[in-house]
């Protein structure tokens, strides 16, 4: 993740992305989130430049790239704009993920082409009383012959209106609790699913949050990924890849935040010279560089991890505590040293204090990750 | 205990007004970014604009502790109906009393009293921030009349007011002891006020600029004597700074309430949040800073109505409590986890609405040297201090 890690090649696909992120999503932000919206053209730009097909490999139309170049655009997305950057991590890592790792040959043929030429992919795991509790998850899917027939609610679907395919996490033996749990790929026109109203919410409003509902809704046991019961090992397993997606997007959020402090605070006059020459402010600006260089550290760390096929659990988890704890603190930073003009949106750092909130509460809060850390710290010998 | 039974009784009714009335407004508030009028008047009927204002006038003058508990409560549901009283009282109906001659104080606060009219403070500028002493906005003698040029930014509740305060640079060249303070009827020929800025939080309050544009003002507007503009808003801010404090007081015990309503609903469902010790102890820390955050504001408050200094307590209260509520809204956020990023669930908005808390009449940063300089100059006081020492501190205080 630093520069110096890097491969040439890594370095230029980072900066491509960087020129796109600069140019088509920095000066459009503010409005795709007072328009609580991402222009479907920009959503199909995406896919034609094939950021959507990252983790497909190429037999299936993707650009069969590494975890590691994903983080790098995702970063440069998410320094833009955090909506889009995790409308992205969700479609790439948790549902191309899933179905390039737990797929049979003909889902694989079935879905990741369409995936990666630009079909946003949903991610539909958490219900109204199974957040952090995943197991306790109750949307049921009854076997009817070759179809599985739904009947529940999914609760906070991130980009359940921009898509076109859907990974639904199902109880198909509520007996069996957490292991009767099955995912499913589910497609938008399935008689049936309804998708809700989104609900404004407090930060990354170009990212669409809604609801699901099923009712007697019918989908083939073809689109069962992996067999009936292994819906919470697919679960925990992308959980972790979702982790990484979050950290890497408070990651750019800090890092946006940071640059327009260190902007402002050698622009911004007051008592007769920049306030960057004030101590209060230029060490706020010496803590932000380290905790985001300590954020990306631990990022490197999983990301490594990850790219060599090794379990990186603990190592996602505390990268995304740490990175989401920096990214509010570094916003909130941002804020205070703007002082009355971090508090208006005409600067960016006043949705930047916004979207990073987010990034402390999704694909498991904070207090959920220090139970995954504190448990393997436990199981140390 | 610097609260009685009395304040306690003050509180139930301010939170029965603002729980029946306030609290369905704010949301819609939020949205619309627009104070809703209806509102607006039944806040008048209940002299909630005119807490301060002096009995001779006509006013109920209420002490500073009852009308911190009276901001308090207001903010518990809305931020902005809070910033709207608080801001109308200290920076308003305060410097008209205090620094007002006769005749200003009873033309404003008669009608401050009888109709609620709300007098707007407009202290900041675009380059004058943090560094108020940086005043542009002039105001140049001729003949019988004062000349203000200049803009204001930032100012709360200019749309609803009927007079507005402003300073102005009079003895350019004297720093902060050039600077004067104007009394003015917003109808005056030559004055304007801008857009409305559009905000993080407090969306339902009125934030916007101010324009004088070749403002003639009779001899008589102005507010004191010349020259002590500096003095007096340093003064209303250390009273404001109280307000502010309150303001976030109520955002934080709104916060609290919030999570503890979420945890027993989820333990009335079977739900085992209430046993988490991560959620007990998040509840523990938010309850005992909220209780200190009260005894530094109702301490503040009560020091400055005992007549005894107060402006240490006052940047301590305000900058102590902003962050207590900053806290408690955000560990509400956590405890409703997603859910508590909707707008429905009304907790977001205090987390928005509060930041505003750490920045207005002084940031956090502000407050800090405000206090630093304060516990210095008693230590130098009380202290034998080695006389390199003070030289240092004189040194670093000249800077």
């Amino acid at each position: 993740m630093f520069d110096a890690t890097l491969t040439e090649e890594q370095r230029l696909f980072r900066d491509a992305a960087r020129e796109f992120a600069q140019k088509r999503l920095y000066p459009n932000a503010e409005r795709f989130d007072r328009e609580e919206r991402l222009p479907d053209d920009l959503l199909a730009e995406l896919g034609e430049l094939g950021y959507l097909g990252m983790l497909v490999p190429e037999e299936y139309g993707g650009m069969g790239l590494g975890p590691i170049e994903h983080a790098l655009v995702l970063e440069e997305f998410a320094r833009a704009c955090a909506g889009l950057a995790i409308t992205v991590s969700v479609h790439n890592a948790l549902v191309c993920g899933a179905i390039v790792r737990f797929g049979s040959e003909a889902q694989k043929k079935q879905f990741l082409p369409r995936l990666a030429a630009g079909e946003i992919g949903a991610y539909a795991l958490t219900e109204a009383n199974a957040g952090t509790d995943a197991a306790s998850i109750r949307l049921a899917a009854v076997g009817q012959g070759d179809h599985y027939v739904l009947n529940g609610m999914k609760a906070f679907v991130t980009s359940a209106d921009y898509a076109k395919l859907y990974l639904v996490f199902v109880s198909t033996a509520p007996e069996a609790g957490s292991k009767g749990l099955s995912a499913l790929i589910v497609e938008r026109q399935t008689p049936g699913m309804e998708i809700g109203k989104a609900e404004r919410k407090l930060g990354i409003r170009s990212s669409d949050t809604r609801t699901l509902g099923f009712t007697d809704a019918r989908v083939p046991k073809a689109n069962r990924l992996g067999a009936e019961g292994d819906g919470l090992k697919i679960a925990l397993t992308q959980l972790d890849y979702g982790r990484i997606g979050v950290a890497v997007q408070a990651l750019g959020i800090g890092e946006a935040a940071l640059v327009e402090s260190r902007k402002y605070a050698k622009e911004r006059q007051q008592f007769g010279r920049p306030i960057a020459e004030f101590q209060a402010i230029a060490f706020k600006l010496a803590d932000m560089r380290l905790k985001l260089d300590a954020s990306r550290l631990l990022l490197g760390r999983a990301l490594r991890k990850m790219a060599a096929g090794e379990r990186f659990t603990t190592e996602a988890a505390e990268a995304k505590l740490f990175a989401s704890e920096t990214a509010n603190w570094v916003a909130n930073e941002a804020v205070q040293i703007h002082g009355g003009y971090g508090y208006m949106k005409e600067y960016p750092v006043e949705r930047y204090f916004r979207d990073a909130r987010i990034t402390e509460i999704y694909e498991g809060t904070s207090e959920a990750q220090r139970i995954v850390i504190s448990r393997a710290v436990l199981s140390e010998s | 205990m610097w609260w009685d039974k009395r304040i306690e009784e003050f509180r139930r009714e301010i939170r029965t007004f603002a729980d029946a009335v306030v609290a369905p407004a704010a949301d819609r508030m939020d949205v619309t970014a627009v104070f809703e009028p209806e509102l607006l008047a039944q806040m008048r009927e209940r002299k909630l604009l005119s807490l301060l204002c002096p009995v001779e006038y006509g006013g109920p003058q209420f002490d500073t502790l009852t009308y911190a508990v009276a901001v308090e409560e207001l903010s518990r549901v809305c931020g902005s109906t809070g910033i709207m009283v608080a801001a109308a009282n200290s920076l308003g109906v305060y410097p008209v009393s205090v620094f007002g001659s006769k005749a200003q104080r009873e033309a404003v606060l008669t009608n401050v009293a009888r109709n609620g009219s709300i007098i707007s403070f407009g202290l900041t500028e675009p380059g004058a921030g943090s560094d108020a002493g940086g005043t542009k906005t002039t105001a140049v003698r001729d003949g019988d009349f004062w000349a203000l040029n200049g803009s204001k930014c930032f100012i709360t509740n200019p749309h609803y007011a009927d007079w507005i305060i402003a300073t102005a640079v009079t003895q350019p060249g004297k720093g902060a002891h050039g600077i004067s303070s104007f009394l003015l009827p917003k109808d005056t020929p030559g004055f304007s006020v801008g857009k409305r800025e559009n905000k993080l939080g407090l969306r339902g309050s009125d934030t916007a600029t101010l324009h004088f544009d070749n403002v003639r003002l009779p001899l008589d507007a102005m507010l004191g004597p010349e020259g002590e503009g500096f003095k007096q808003f340093m003064k209303t801010l250390d009273g404001g700074r109280i307000s502010i404090g309150a303001m976030a007081l109520g955002l934080a015990q709104g916060s609290l309430e919030i999570a503890a309503r979420y945890i027993l609903d989820d333990t009335r469902l079977g739900g085992l949040l209430g046993k988490q010790q991560a959620i007990q102890f998040k509840l523990a820390d938010m309850a005992a800073q909220v209780e200190a955050a009260r005894h530094l504001v109702y301490h503040a408050a009560y020091l400055k109505d005992q007549g005894e200094p107060f402006a240490k307590q006052s940047a301590m209260a305000k900058l102590y409590a902003s962050e207590v509520g900053h806290y408690c809204s955000t560990q509400a956020i956590q405890i409703l986890g997603f859910s508590g990023l909707m707008a429905s669930r009304r907790v977001e908005r205090h987390f928005r609405d509060v930041k505003l808390c750490e920045i207005g009449e002084g940031t956090s940063e502000i407050q800090r040297l405000v206090i630093s300089r304060q516990v210095l100059k008693e230590f130098e006081a009380a202290m034998d201090i080695p006389a390199a020492a003070v030289k240092q501190y004189q040194y670093d205080k000249a800077r």
